[in-house]
């Protein structure tokens, strides 16, 4: 405490309104910070699912590996979707920043066929797996691989319903500071799917097929 | 990254008047770096699995997992703006919370669960036979060793 009081008058008078503006604005830290604290508790989700997979990945059951399964270029692709979905979403931040909302929405709907493109390859692998019989019943491996590649799947669905009811609120009711922030929760929702599907491609995948 | 810093400042003066409060904002520079740093540590992974550079598994992996963790770090940065101001740092405090239990909730796991693994080996169980004399284990059933092995492996029919 006593470092506070030696600083000279002008310093002193600079502190208590930097208090003030902190305090005047807390509740719109705090909808950012809770849901930064959501998205940490999903984290702990996502890593137990991780862990699951880390001890059950290789328990085949007699039934086939991620070798004779997955195929990489079909991942790739997904990959790439997803990390252009983030890109577009961070240009419709830039856009909404500038308060057009016209090319917000624009790019937001670019995210959002991203998205959906990354789903419908994703389905389709589930599908196939399951038509060739390598469904979640087949093997431990295939049950923890779908618990931890459909949540994400999962994840990924509601973040594109979520896209499309902020869309129409945005082209209802415009740049409102609430719309703001919600943008910037779906912003961080979406880059932080993005970053559990580099876990995913690389430790599911990329390390599945391993000899 | 000159230019995202100017913009914090000019943001941290007229702080409050219209948006959240201290967040921070990319610009379309830091977006577009990030998103050429995200492309090369993607596709160096993918390329080192599908081209098989490596001969060893092992030091395949390692080199994925490394690549893996600084794109992690590279996508908080650019892409989720992460630094220790966000928050007043009260962000990074649980994103730091968060790491510590992710890092036991996995190692404790493959730790725990190897060992078990190992424990349970049909080999070890193999190991107590051994020593029981020979007219043990001529009275064993022909099968009681074979099924022993099926009960601890993971293929439950």
């Amino acid at each position: 405490m006593s470092e506070i009081t030696a600083p000279s008058t002008g310093a002193m008078s600079a502190d208590p309104s930097s208090r003030f503006h902190v305090r005047e604005h807390h509740p719109e830290n705090g909808t950012l910070l809770g849901f930064w604290i959501y998205l940490m508790s999903d984290c702990l989700l996502f890593a137990s699912l991780f862990a699951t997979y880390a001890v059950l990945g290789r328990s085949y059951a007699g039934g086939p590996s991620g070798a004779q399964l997955f195929e990489l270029p079909t991942v790739a692709l997904n990959t790439a979707f997803l990390l252009l979905s983030s890109i577009t979403y961070g240009f419709a931040m830039l856009e909404s920043q500038r308060q057009r909302v016209k090319s917000t929405l624009v790019w937001l709907a670019i995210t959002g066929l991203f998205g959906a493109a990354f789903l419908t390859v994703e389905l389709r692998e589930f599908a196939h797996l399951i038509h060739e019989g390598a469904g979640p019943q087949r093997s431990a491996f295939l049950t923890s691989f779908f618990s931890l590649v459909g949540t994400h799947g999962l994840h990924v669905t509601f973040g594109i319903v979520w896209l499309i009811t902020l869309m129409f609120q945005l082209g209802r009711h415009g740049l409102t500071a609430a719309n703001q922030r919600r943008l910037m929760c779906l912003s961080m929702f979406w880059h932080f799917l993005d970053v559990v599907w580099i876990g995913v491609f690389t430790f599911v995948y990329l390390m599945g097929v391993l000899p | 990254m000159s230019e995202h810093h100017d913009h914090h400042t000019a943001h941290g003066d007229d702080h409050g008047h219209h948006d959240g409060g201290h967040v921070e904002h990319g610009t379309f520079k830091s977006y577009t770096i990030g998103f050429i740093l995200s492309v090369i540590l993607t596709a160096i992974p993918f390329w080192v699995v599908m081209d098989k550079v490596f001969a060893k598994s092992s030091t395949t992996a390692a080199v994925i997992l490394t690549l893996a963790a600084v794109q992690i770090v590279v996508h908080m940065i650019y892409f989720l703006h992460m630094n220790t101001r966000v928050q007043a740092g009260w962000s990074m405090l649980a994103m730091i919370f968060t790491v510590v239990l992710v890092g036991i909730l996995l190692t404790g796991s493959i730790w725990v669960m190897y060992h078990l693994n190992t424990n349970m080996m049909p080999g070890m169980m193999a190991d107590p036979t051994q020593e029981l004399s020979t007219s043990d284990m001529s009275s064993m059933a022909p099968g009681a060793i074979g099924k022993m092995h099926h009960m601890n492996m993971n293929d439950v029919p």
